[in-house]
């Protein structure tokens, strides 16, 4: 991959796989284990100033690319899922507020999302509304200049622990976004235990009761919450948590190689057993596979190319799907262990499994991608437009 | 150059609608069933394109709704980019 990169983006990839070495990857096991994230673990990122890696530098981020991005996301995810989704949720609202924000909510949100001084989460599940977005029900009431806000939000990765929640309720014109900050009278949150995965993400319920919000918070034009604010923010989630999964393969690839060349069975290593191999190479293909396609979905949307939606969301689609795939194989290679607390086999399949679910299931993405087919051969049966307008110019004449 | 930007708005636009000519007045949004990104890939093509900046503030429907309103929408822009 590394012929692929730009000279910075090389170099900023070696920092982030350090920083992932010596920072996170020995919390991931105790943090999976104790179901919370250390405030000490995010301090360390935020002391990075990653949080800010994609915020343009008028805001107080680095305004990197979203290549960097990417590298990034696939480090963290390598090291800890939690602490990626920690990165993804947190710049998926950063992003919102970058795309679809007035330039005072700009300024007044971003330099301090950019600093991690303050972290944010995504809310828009809730117990009857998950791939069907639009069919949130939180209500979201005019009330004087601002609104009220009333209703249970469900799933809210680090809600328990997020300082601004980006929160999508029902207004009279639909689907609409607001800015909730902690604290607000009326909310309240409760962690969410015993998840399948992604165990250390503070994942949260999340009710308001009555909560005033005030109307400089609302985010976008009422009616636009679900088609441009988590549509926005849900295209970069699924780039982000696409790396992920990169991470989780090239975990999982790393953790084969070191156990099936250290395990004997039958008198010789299993990783000379030609059935262990195999499930090492479908891995090693996959990871290559996932990855490329990152770099594409990353290099597209850096150039701002409206196809990159559809790379992101083949790129999330694949590398979830494929990270499955290599988790599970990965509890296999470890037969016993794989299945123990003992090793991180376990952890990983089950952060794998979440990834096919968050960002728009699996099934979502596959009905998605054949809508991309199909437009992109109704596109190539027309004729293209230069021609379009040359034939145009010639009647004009 | 109107011509142009209305044929990279329709030739892109095909892309969505199974309808073999697509009017500069149909109505977009009541043509019938559009992906949930498709909000998006709109403003991400008329971003890049025609290399404006689309705010908060032009999210009218009406912006959006056909392709005569793009093309006039873009033209605006452009005006507006050129002005400054
Ligand atoms: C650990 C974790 C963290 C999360 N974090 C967040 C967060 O931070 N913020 C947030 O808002 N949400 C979050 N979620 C919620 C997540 O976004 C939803 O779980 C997801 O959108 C799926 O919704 P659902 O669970 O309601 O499943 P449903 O929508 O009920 O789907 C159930 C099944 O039906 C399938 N299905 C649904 N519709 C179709 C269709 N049209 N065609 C084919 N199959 C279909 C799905 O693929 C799935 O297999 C999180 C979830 C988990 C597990």
């Amino acid at each position: 991959m590394n012929g692929l990169l730009t000279d910075d983006q090389r170099s900023a990839l070696e920092e982030f796989r350090a920083f992932a070495d010596a920072e996170i990857a020995p919390h991931a096991d105790p943090a999976h284990r104790a179901q919370r994230t250390e405030p000490a673990v995010v301090k360390a990122l935020a002391d990075t100033g990653w949080m800010g890696l994609a915020i343009p530098a008028e805001y107080g981020g680095l305004g990197r690319d979203a290549v960097q991005l990417g590298l990034l996301a696939g480090e963290l995810g390598r090291a800890c899922s939690s602490i990626r989704s920690l990165l993804t949720v947190h710049t998926m609202v950063a992003h919102a507020i970058g795309r679809w924000g007035s330039r005072e909510q700009r300024e007044r949100w971003l330099p301090r999302l950019a600093t991690g001084e303050l972290t944010a989460a995504l809310a828009v599940s809730e117990p009857g509304a998950g791939s069907d977005m639009a069919a949130v029900a939180t209500a979201l009431t005019r009330e004087g200049e601002g609104w009220r806000l009333d209703g249970h939000k469900k799933w809210i990765t680090y809600g328990e622990t997020a300082d601004l929640l980006l929160v999508v309720g029902r207004s009279a014109e639909g689907p609409t976004a607001v800015l909730v900050e902690r604290g607000t009278p009326g909310l309240r949150t409760a962690l969410i235990t015993d998840l399948i995965g992604i165990r250390a993400s503070m994942t949260a319920d999340v009710w308001f009761d009555g909560c005033a919000v005030p109307g400089e918070n609302l985010l976008g034009r009422p009616g636009l919450g679900v088609s441009h604010v988590a549509g926005a923010a849900l295209d970069l989630g699924r780039y982000t948590v696409a790396w992920g999964s990169v991470g989780i393969l090239d975990a999982c690839l790393a953790a084969s190689v070191d156990y099936a060349g250290r395990r004997e069975a039958f008198g010789a290593p299993i990783k000379e057993h030609q059935l262990v191999r195999r499930m090492v190479s479908t891995m090693y293909a996959d990871r290559q596979a996932a990855r490329l396609l990152c770099l594409e979905a990353g290099r597209l949307r850096d150039a701002r190319d409206p196809g990159a939606l559809a790379a992101a969301s083949t790129a999330k689609y694949f590398a979830s799907t494929a990270a499955v795939r290599a988790a599970s194989d990965t509890v296999q290679i470890h037969g016993a262990n794989g299945c123990g607390p003992d090793y991180p086999a376990q952890r990983l399949l089950g952060d794998a499994k979440v990834m096919e679910v968050i960002e728009g299931s699996t099934q979502l993405h596959q009905t998605g991608l054949a809508e991309y087919a199909f437009q992109e051969s109704a596109r190539a049966r027309r004729p293209h437009a230069d021609a379009v307008t040359a034939d145009a110019v010639r009647r004009d004449r | 150059m109107a011509t142009d930007a209305k044929a990279r708005i329709a030739h892109y636009l095909s892309g969505f609608f199974p309808v073999t000519d697509l009017k500069d007045d149909d109505d977009l949004f009541a043509l019938g069933f559009v992906s949930s990104m498709f909000a998006m890939q709109l403003v991400t093509f008329v971003e890049h394109e025609f290399d404006v900046v689309v705010e908060n503030e032009d999210l009218e429907l009406d912006n959006f709704r056909s392709i005569g309103a793009l093309e006039a929408f873009v033209g605006r822009k452009l005006a507006a980019t050129a002005a400054s």
